[in-house]
């Protein structure tokens, strides 16, 4: 299908694939926002909540939040390749960051499997039920954003439709931003 | 970049079934609200019925039993506004004038678009699936309070809850994807020469409507995985223990006030073109109103806890929230006199779109000047829960959702469909709809303030509600729901047959100035055929002094 010429127009002088990424982030920022507020407000009622934030693993949460911010620099890496039109380094750089995202799972599914053997789940208190849907949500981001990458990197080879690795990227940082609250919301928090 | 000259699919699954274009797309949403309109309306007249002949087997439904009755009052209401007012006023004509009005060949991203769509069926689908499990369709309320809605044991509905619940967060990410397509579209998209202020009415507010609902709707999304899980497996947001049922309110209406706004910005723009065209005068104070808007737009976030101001919220929040209420009056009512003075002093012709958009500031007015007494927390206390609330929303969201759309399907009805819908059949839908309306909600203003509840299935059951006096008002009302329904026949009698054998319509006939009726009727695909218009001046340049020989100055005509 040929793209219709609205596509092509940049009124705005910001390319429209960029554009929608940003709408996008917009519309994920209430989301999280909205569930973080609520997270803050039900915290500030339960001081006794403290005794349940410290049973989260808080090494095992600098060490993904460490991972996702070396992948983010990947990203921008591979961005800077394919801008200079190094198709193999940004499809490398691209999986690096694939691989990033995939240590970062692991390493989150580790942490769910050590609170599920501790008897600790999503129904034991809405902390924990806080703890697990803002995780699980930002995991399933995490697993989008591989998804996007994995395409991207494949018509980046090609050397097709390489701006898309700037709006993978851009979504790859707001992902990242997201856990960089999550973190010391529900981990570090005493 | 494709070749201009545009042909389209020709093959009967791609051009209808998964079409890309955006005017299919809106055919597609505008059907699927008409027919849900019908689906809402039929649930209208069964629960009415129920009300004024309780007990009595309603023709057509059967006996209406409590939750029958408590699933149709649910239903209905998430009907009205997911499935009718949203997909219409935005879906349908945003999809359908967005291109055209700023003189682009398609949405940006038509796929995304189709998306959309898809999306938005698959909430009917689900939607419908719920009615049909054990248990029946959730009847707790479109606003779904919890503990009521989290708990099977109390709202009875183990699946029809989580069911009606999925519909809604279907019918959201549905309308988020094409939020997002929209407003990249308006920002990027314009005609060459189409600055900030030549942008029509119509397009702004379904923008900023676009905007409203994205930044309104995501707490809301956060309430909907919280709430199922909570029917669902079993976690405790939003239970008395543990949790907090006030919360979910919150949630809820940080939305649910915005959504208002989100709606009624459509069809303020829509009536905004047709009294223009109409009355053959510029717009009064385009900018005023655009500002407004935003204004409007900021301050629909600060009012949403006037809902709740009998849930036990601290009473000097109450007040605080009663003024920002009543502060967003004003905007309103600054717009509706900028209508009114657009109107001043213009050669007005009465043609049924402009009745329909007359009609709107007529009733809306009322709609908006029965919410003072409802913002105001002390006179809630004693409205709240009453028909007084029931009539005050009906008086908001019928112009909206009903009028608004009948406004705009009539003046853009040649468009869409390259031919005229007849005057008289349109005439007689109009007087039949508007009388029978206020014949409806009317009666129950007095009986909200005679202290009728809501949400109750048999009056009979409360003597101080059975009064004769005040079952002859529910009866006059069911009556005058059913000749509402009765006077929706010449629409689509109207509709139906002129789209096939109505008078060709010219490409612009109603001497518009809008770069849509530049186009032919209807458009092709690709719309404007090889060279896409320019933009030389603003929308609403009628009777212009400069201009002599015709009383209209169309958008795309250099100087």
């Amino acid at each position: 299908m040929d793209s219709p010429i609205a596509t092509s127009r940049t009124r705005t002088g910001i390319s429209t694939g960029l554009l929608a990424v940003y709408w996008l982030m917009a519309s994920e920022i209430v989301i999280f926002g909205g569930l973080l507020v609520c997270y803050l407000l039900f915290r500030q009622r339960n001081p006794e909540w403290a005794e349940f934030a410290a049973l989260t693993n808080v090494h095992l949460g600098a060490l993904n939040t460490f991972v996702l911010l070396t992948s983010s620099l990947c990203v921008v890496l591979a961005h800077h390749a394919a801008e200079n039109k190094q198709t193999d380094k940004a499809f490398k750089l691209l999986w690096v960051t694939i691989f990033g995202g995939l240590i970062f799972l692991c390493v989150k599914s580790y942490e769910y499997y050590s609170k599920f053997s501790h008897g600790i789940d999503i129904t034991t208190n809405p902390f924990w039920g806080f703890y697990f849907i803002a995780t699980g949500i930002h995991g399933l981001h995490v697993i989008a954003g591989m998804v996007c990458m994995a395409v991207v990197s494949f018509q980046a080879k090609a050397g097709q439709h390489l701006n898309r690795v700037e709006l993978v990227g851009i979504y790859w940082h707001f992902v990242d931003i997201v856990w960089i609250f999550l973190f010391p919301l529900l981990y570090i928090a005493k | 970049m494709s070749d201009h000259d545009h042909h389209g699919p020709t093959n009967f699954w791609s051009k209808y079934v998964f079409p890309l274009d955006h005017k299919v797309i809106a055919m597609q949403y505008l059907f699927t609200g008409m027919f849900m309109a019908l689906v809402g309306g039929f649930m209208a007249y069964a629960f009415r019925m129920q009300l004024a002949f309780p007990g009595e087997a309603v023709p057509g439904f059967g006996t209406v039993s409590p939750q029958n009755y408590n699933s149709l009052i649910t239903n209905h209401g998430s009907i009205m506004i997911f499935w009718v007012a949203m997909p219409v006023l935005i879906a349908a004509l945003g999809n359908f004038l967005i291109p055209l009005m700023i003189g682009c060949d398609d949405m940006v991203f038509p796929r995304l678009n189709r998306l959309s769509y898809q999306v938005f069926l698959l909430s009917i689908v689900v939607l419908f699936a719920s009615f049909f499990v054990q248990g029946g369709g959730f009847g707790g309320a479109w606003t779904s309070y919890p503990p009521l809605s989290n708990n099977a044991d109390y709202n009875l509905t183990p699946l029809g809850a989580p069911l009606w619940l999925l519909a809604i967060a279907l019918e959201i990410v549905a309308f988020l994807l094409g939020g997002i397509n929209f407003i990249t579209t308006v920002m990027n998209s314009r005609a060459p020469g189409m600055k900030m202020y030549d942008i029509p009415m119509v397009i702004w507010m379904i923008v900023i409507a676009c905007i409203l609902f994205m930044a309104s709707v995501g707490p809301l999304i956060a309430g909907s995985i919280m709430l199922l899980f909570d029917q669902t497996i079993g976690t405790k947001f939003f239970t008395v223990e543990g949790g907090d049922p006030l919360l979910w309110q919150h949630l809820f209406w940080f939305f649910g006030h915005p959504e208002v706004y989100v709606v009624v910005l459509p069809a303020m723009g829509v009536v905004i073109e047709i009294i223009c065209t109409f009355s053959r005068k510029k717009l009064f104070g385009y900018k005023g109103i655009l500002y407004t808007t935003f204004a409007t737009g900021i301050l629909s976030f600060f009012v949403w806890a006037h809902h709740q101001f009998v849930s036990g919220i601290d009473p000097r929040m109450a007040n605080i929230f009663s003024v920002t209420t009543l502060l967003i009056s004003i905007p309103i009512g600054e717009m509706m006199f900028a209508m009114i003075a657009t109107l001043y002093g213009g050669a007005i012709q009465l043609k049924t779109p402009m009745l329909w958009a007359l009609a709107f500031i007529a009733e809306f007015l009322l709609g908006g000047v029965t919410g003072i007494y409802l913002g105001a927390s002390g006179t809630d206390i004693y409205f709240h829960d009453t028909y007084f609330v029931l009539a005050h929303f009906h008086y908001t969201f019928f112009p909206i959702a009903i009028i608004g759309t009948f406004a705009a399907v009539y003046y853009w009805f040649p468009k869409m469909f390259g031919r005229m819908m007849d005057e008289t059949l349109g005439k007689i839908h109009f007087w039949g709809t508007i009388i029978s309306f206020n014949c409806i909600f009317i009666p129950l203003f007095f009986l909200g303030m005679a202290g009728q509840h809501r949400r109750i299935y048999d009056y009979r059951n409360f003597p101080d509600l059975n009064t004769p006096e005040m079952q002859d008002w529910r009866i006059f009302a069911t009556i005058s729901l059913i000749c509402l329904l009765v006077f929706q026949l010449p629409f689509l009698y109207n509709f139906f047959i002129s789209m096939f054998r109505g008078e060709k319509a010219p490409a612009n006939p109603w001497n518009s100035n809008t770069l849509e009726w530049l186009a032919p009727s209807p458009p092709p695909h690709g719309n404007f055929g090889p060279n896409l218009p320019d933009c030389y001046r603003g929308p609403y340049e009628y009777s212009h002094p400069d201009r002599k020989d015709s009383d209209y100055w169309p958008q795309n005509e250099p100087n």
